[in-house]
């Protein structure tokens, strides 16, 4: 099962021969739109990066022009729905043996279709070498990049645009690898490039960086002497050498000078005293792993001993390693790792990067764009699209580490606004947006793996249903399956392939693969219908709520926000419901909730507060489309507008699942203010404002959000945050801290979750809270 | 080694010290030149043939040596006239070394035997059980400090102790001169053994181990060996000295075709140890003397390096090697003192000392 669906897995296995074996287009992809190229050639791998622009269908939804009439008949449904083109901008980046040089570069003249590019930005050693080669295929002028300015630029970019870029590595830890989240000032650092040698620059702003120093002792060395010493030929039959080879056969170590008597000196006897000091002997033959072992320890350690020594010197506590030295093997992260640790006692972090091989072409390619600024824009790792990191197992899956040491792919989307920190994180730099790291958690991996596996079935039905005027939709489905079912097999065998596998990440790898294959909106139907449905019972809702006494009413509106939570509007069973009885519906699912006291139930507290001084504003995040936004979340805005709060609403700028997108909450807020005078005088006094999340995923990353909210929320002063939903609430930000009064609201509708938190199915989370000051 | 220490055993020769590093053993002899009559009376059998033994020869055995050249002549210590010996050999001729102690029958002279060295703590059982030798065990670094020191103040036969180079760079202009050490303190020293240890001094009895590196002469040496085949240290030095390290060094120049102005590097310096070693046809063209040659320089311009990074650190600029991996290592000595010069951009000082390494007790 694990071969099934693995990029070109039916084209002709592993023959090395020079031609692709790989589908070409399936590398190079959307080389038809392609402008801009740029190119890093190093001493045995080449990375293409270009940018181009794809096409995609895009659900758009748009008012009727005869809006507000009040004899709508039953089935019109509150909004149109088309189908558009949109062209978004994507960055790819291809790397590749340089042995495959002419045959790519033959593969992407033959298929460029367009271009009135004129240039490629050339970095690297191997630059100058080929220059003649690409200028003559594919008629560009080679421009010449210098490689550590490139470098740099590729590094700030990625640690800036991609989350969980950077790692640390604990070889004997579960998980190997420990994200970091990203940092809201990466600035400064400390970049350790061990190519050939050594170069360690400091960089302190986008275009400042200097650098302080070097060592010959780098790449090369271990190369180069290790050929010297073993008669091996291949770097990375060097690495499998010394990956099994023992060093204390070639080592000095303090053990061997003291004899027993380190331990009673509280030395440890381990500690290489002296390099190759054994060897020191014309009387004894060394075996090429432990030589090779040896050598390895050597310049690690040499390297790890001065990165330190210059991070104190520059008072820096980060430091990223890269260079093909490095290029993900775990055998040189772990030595490297050791190195540091040792030499600062903890106190300096050795970092990797997920994309460490492409920064030299990310940052060719950013030079050569200047005048299209990409460095205003925020840009997002396209699931879909890229390879995610190597198994560090080659023993395991050997055929896939050899495939995706062929041809390795990153696509960067890049979203239409910027990204930027929510204001209110109590502490930017320790927020993790995800509750369960399912790295770290096998159990939790299992069966959310297996939980999406089994939902595929359903998701590509769905899919399919959404477009039935499409010929081709089942066949897209069908690719749409076995791409998303193939990504799930790596991440089963490599969780930490695209950074810390979350809820959250399979969710919004799911929706990449589903946008890959045209399918951008499949609830986009659904959510028509049932913002229509829900809109008729709006007034009857509110005229019950504002029936009630103030008390009972603010936990009505509470259990009305939960109980658009609680079922899956989607299934068929609901839906007949909710169509024959939407308000029946409502309140059938207001009697599903658990009875308070909730399993998380800060109610009490909540209720108190109320009756204080009103908010300043609140700034509230939807989750679905139809009974929750209309007859959940509108009545509990309406609620707090009333008590004086201002209120932000926040929707995904893009579809998920059946989550409401922001140009459907405008017509559902203007549909609404047609009928309550509350909302429609709070929307013209724009004392409610509808924002867009600057997201496209049914979780929440309160790190990445649209500016323009950020901006909005520090001019109110936005004093309170609700947050409902699972996706928005528990997969993610249960945990989150916020510098204000927070509420994060969710009827747990997955029963083995609900238990893991303690509860059963339908349990309510209430959760209420106030920072301590 | 304390005033009470030093009063039991006044008196009772011989004065030996010993240092057991991980390759070399370093044995420091002071020979009695103000023995009376009476003494060489009383002097035992067991003594006197000692004396002779090593001071009548300059060689011990297959590799044991006395470095005539170091000697220090009419020295007076705790009260006596002598001559101070120095003598090294290899750490694996240290159960021959026990085993001529009981011949000898040491043991019978005095009990305590002064060692520093890890193999002070490796060889102690062996000396008890096999020479009947109790060892006093002296802390390496304790040693070492108060070597140095010693050394400095009684000087080098009338020289100064203490030296340092004039254009190292240059071949002909190179001068080696004398360095008065006025303002002893702080300075910075890196002693390179097998292995390096590196160590701030701010006073006598001031100070502290800053870091150590496994990159010592014990790696130029086995490397060498590997590399080379060949079976001695002066040999593998000697080799260097005939070699061409460019042939096997990828530099500066080679990458840029000159000078990286980008970032101050100048084309000769060093890019990458070894790196034209990743080339097939390189490596078939270089000589063992040339890989000797790199060998040494790489080795050397770590440590250079890692002590000039150490210096800045502990804000100190005066920076003394020594070790016996400079003894009649004029190279290494030369190139330390000029990357520490060209790098520090003349903040840093490297000094020697004529006797690289010293234990006294």
């Amino acid at each position: 099962m694990a071969e099934r669906g693995v990029r070109g897995g039916g084209s002709g296995g592993d023959s090395l021969d020079k031609s692709i074996t790989l589908p070409p287009d399936e590398i190079f992809r959307n080389l038809e739109n392609a402008k801009r190229f740029a190119i890093d050639i190093g001493g045995s791998l080449t990375k293409l990066a270009y940018y181009s622009t794809v096409q995609h269908k895009v659900a758009k939804v748009r008012s009727f022009d005869h809006p507000g009439k009040d004899t709508e008949q039953d089935h019109e449904p509150p909004y149109e729905i088309s189908v558009q083109e949109e062209i978004t901008a994507r960055l790819h980046f291809i790397k590749f043996e340089n042995s495959y040089m002419e045959a790519c570069l033959d593969f992407i003249r033959d298929h460029l279709v367009n271009t009135e590019t004129k240039v490629i930005q050339a970095t690297g050693g191997g630059a100058y070498k080929f220059k003649d080669l690409i200028e003559e295929k594919l008629r560009l002028k080679v421009d010449k990049e210098d490689v550590m300015t490139c470098l740099i630029k590729g590094c700030n970019f990625v640690l800036k645009n991609i989350p969980h870029e950077a790692f640390m590595y604990q070889k004997d830890s579960d998980p190997e690898f420990r994200f970091q989240t990203n940092h809201p000032n990466i600035f400064p650092y400390l970049l350790v490039n061990i190519g050939s040698g050594v170069s360690i620059v400091k960089v302190e702003t986008e275009d400042r960086f200097e650098w302080i120093g070097g060592s010959s002792i780098g790449g090369g060395t271990f190369w180069g002497l290790g050929a010297l010493l073993t008669k091996t030929k291949k770097f990375d039959e060097l690495l499998q050498l010394a990956s099994k080879g023992r060093h204390a056969n070639v080592d000095m170590l303090v053990q061997d000078v003291y004899g027993g008597a380190h331990q009673t000196l509280g030395l440890s006897g381990n500690l290489i005293a002296s390099s190759f000091g054994k060897s020191a002997t014309a009387d004894r033959e060394f075996s090429k792993e432990d030589m090779a072992k040896s050598l390895l320890h050597m310049i690690s350690n040499d390297i790890g001993q001065l990165a330190c020594l210059y991070a104190k010197l520059h008072g820096l506590d980060r430091v990223y390693f890269g260079g093909f030295f490095i290029r993900g093997h775990p055998v040189t992260m772990r030595t490297i790792t050791y190195s540091i640790n040792f030499f600062s006692k903890g106190e300096v972090q050795a970092l990797f990067l997920r994309h460490e091989g492409y920064l030299g072409a990310i940052g060719a390619f950013l030079k050569g764009a200047e005048q299209d600024n990409p460095n205003q824009y925020s840009w997002g790792e396209n699931y879909a699209g890229s390879s995610g990191l190597m198994s560090t197992s080659p023993e395991l899956y050997p055929t896939q580490r050899a495939r995706s040491g062929t041809f390795d792919l990153l696509e960067m989307d890049r979203l239409e606004r910027p990204l930027v920190n929510l204001p209110l994180l109590l502490d930017p730099s320790s927020y993790v947006p995800d509750t369960v790291d399912l790295t770290d958690d096998a159990l939790a991996r299992q069966y959310w793996l297996t939980c999406f596996e089994e939902a595929l079935d359903g998701v590509v039905k769905r899919a399919v249903a959404s477009q039935p005027e499409s010929t081709d939709a089942a066949e897209r489905a069908e690719k749409f399956r076995q791409k998303y079912w193939s990504k799930l097999q790596t991440l089963r065998h490599q969780p930490f392939a695209y950074g810390t596998l979350t809820v959250r990440s399979l969710l919004d790898t799911r929706e990449h693969c589903l946008n890959e294959f045209n399918f951008p909106d499949p609830y986009s139907k659904v959510k028509q219908k049932e913002n229509g449905l829900a809109l008729k019972c709006f007034q009857g809702v509110t005229r019950s709520l504002d029936s009630l006494e103030w008390e009972e009413r603010q936990l009505a509106l509470v259990k009305g926000l939960l109980a658009g939570n609680v079922f899956d509007w989607g299934a068929k069973a609901v839906s007949d419901v909710l169509e024959s009885d939407p308000q029946f519906g409502f309140e059938e699912a207001k009697k599903k909730l658990q009875e308070r006291p909730w399993l998380v139930d800060s109610y009490s507290k909540w209720l108190q507060r109320l009756k204080g001084p009103p908010h300043k504003c609140a700034l509230i995040f939807a989750d679905n489309s139809g009974v929750d936004v209309i007859l959940g979340v509108f009545p509990f805005v309406r609620e707090l507008l009333f008590r004086g709060t201002e209120v932000i609403l926040a929707c995904n700028s893009g579809p998920a699942l059946n989550d409401v997108t922001y140009s459907e909450s405008l017509i559902v807020a203007e549909r609404i203010a047609a009928m309550d005078p509350i909302i429609h005088s709070a929307l013209q006094e724009e004392r409610l404002l509808l924002v867009q999340t600057g997201s496209s995923s049914p979780c929440l990353d309160l790190s990445r959000l649209d500016k323009g909210l950020a901006v909005l929320v520090r001019e109110r002063s936005a004093d309170l945050v609700v947050i409902e939903g699972m996706g928005r609430a528990i997969h993610t930000n249960y945990h989150a801290l916020l510098c204000c009064e927070s509420l994060k609201l969710a009827v747990v509708k997955n029963a083995w979750l609900a238990e893991r938190l303690g509860g059963r199915l339908f349990s309510v989370i209430f959760k209420y809270e106030v920072p301590t000051k | 080694m304390s005033q009470k220490d030093q009063q039991k055993i006044k008196g009772i020769f011989p004065w030996f010290g010993l240092d057991i590093g991980g390759t070399l053993v370093k044995l420091v002899y002071f020979e009695p030149k103000d023995i009376t009559a009476e003494e060489e009376k009383e002097e035992v059998e067991s003594l006197k043939s000692i004396r002779k033994y090593l001071t009548s020869n300059v060689a011990y055995g297959s590799a044991g040596i006395r470095d005539v050249h170091l000697e220090l002549k009419d020295l007076t210590l705790c009260g006596r006239k002598g001559n101070l010996h120095f003598i090294r050999f290899p750490t694996h001729d240290m159960p021959a070394f026990i085993q001529m102690g009981r011949d000898k029958n040491f043991s019978s002279l005095h009990t305590v035997f002064c060692a520093t060295g890890g193999g002070a703590y490796k060889f102690e059982q062996d000396f008890l059980t096999i020479g009947d030798l109790q060892l006093r065990k002296l802390d390496e670094l304790d040693c070492l400090i108060k070597g140095i020191l010693y050394i400095d103040s009684v000087g080098f036969n009338g020289r100064s102790q203490c030296y340092y180079f004039e254009n190292p760079a240059d071949s002909e202009k190179c001068q080696k001169l004398p360095f008065d050490l006025k303002n002893l303190y702080p300075l910075l020293l890196v002693n390179i053994g097998s292995g390096v240890s590196i160590l701030a001094v701010y006073s006598k009895d001031n100070y502290k181990r800053v870091t150590g590196t496994s990159l010592g002469g014990g790696t130029f040496f086995g490397l060498c060996c590997l590399l080379t085949g060949c079976t001695t240290f002066e040999e593998a030095l000697e080799m260097a000295s005939r070699g061409d390290s460019t042939k096997v060094d990828k530099l500066v120049r080679d990458i840029y075709g000159g000078d990286y102005e980008r970032f101050g590097l100048p084309g000769w310096a060093v890019a990458s140890s070894f790196g034209n070693m990743m080339s097939k046809e390189k490596r078939e063209a270089v000589s063992k003397e040339d890989l000797a040659r790199a060998t040494l320089i790489t080795i050397t311009n770590n440590i250079g390096s890692i002590a000039r990074m150490c210096a800045l650190n502990e804000n100190i600029n005066q920076v003394v090697f020594v070790g016996n991996f400079l003894r009649v290592n004029t190279i290494a000595m030369r190139l330390l003192a000029y990357a520490l010069d060209y790098w520090s951009k003349g903040q840093l000082k490297a000094l020697f000392s004529e006797h690289e390494v010293s234990d006294l007790s």
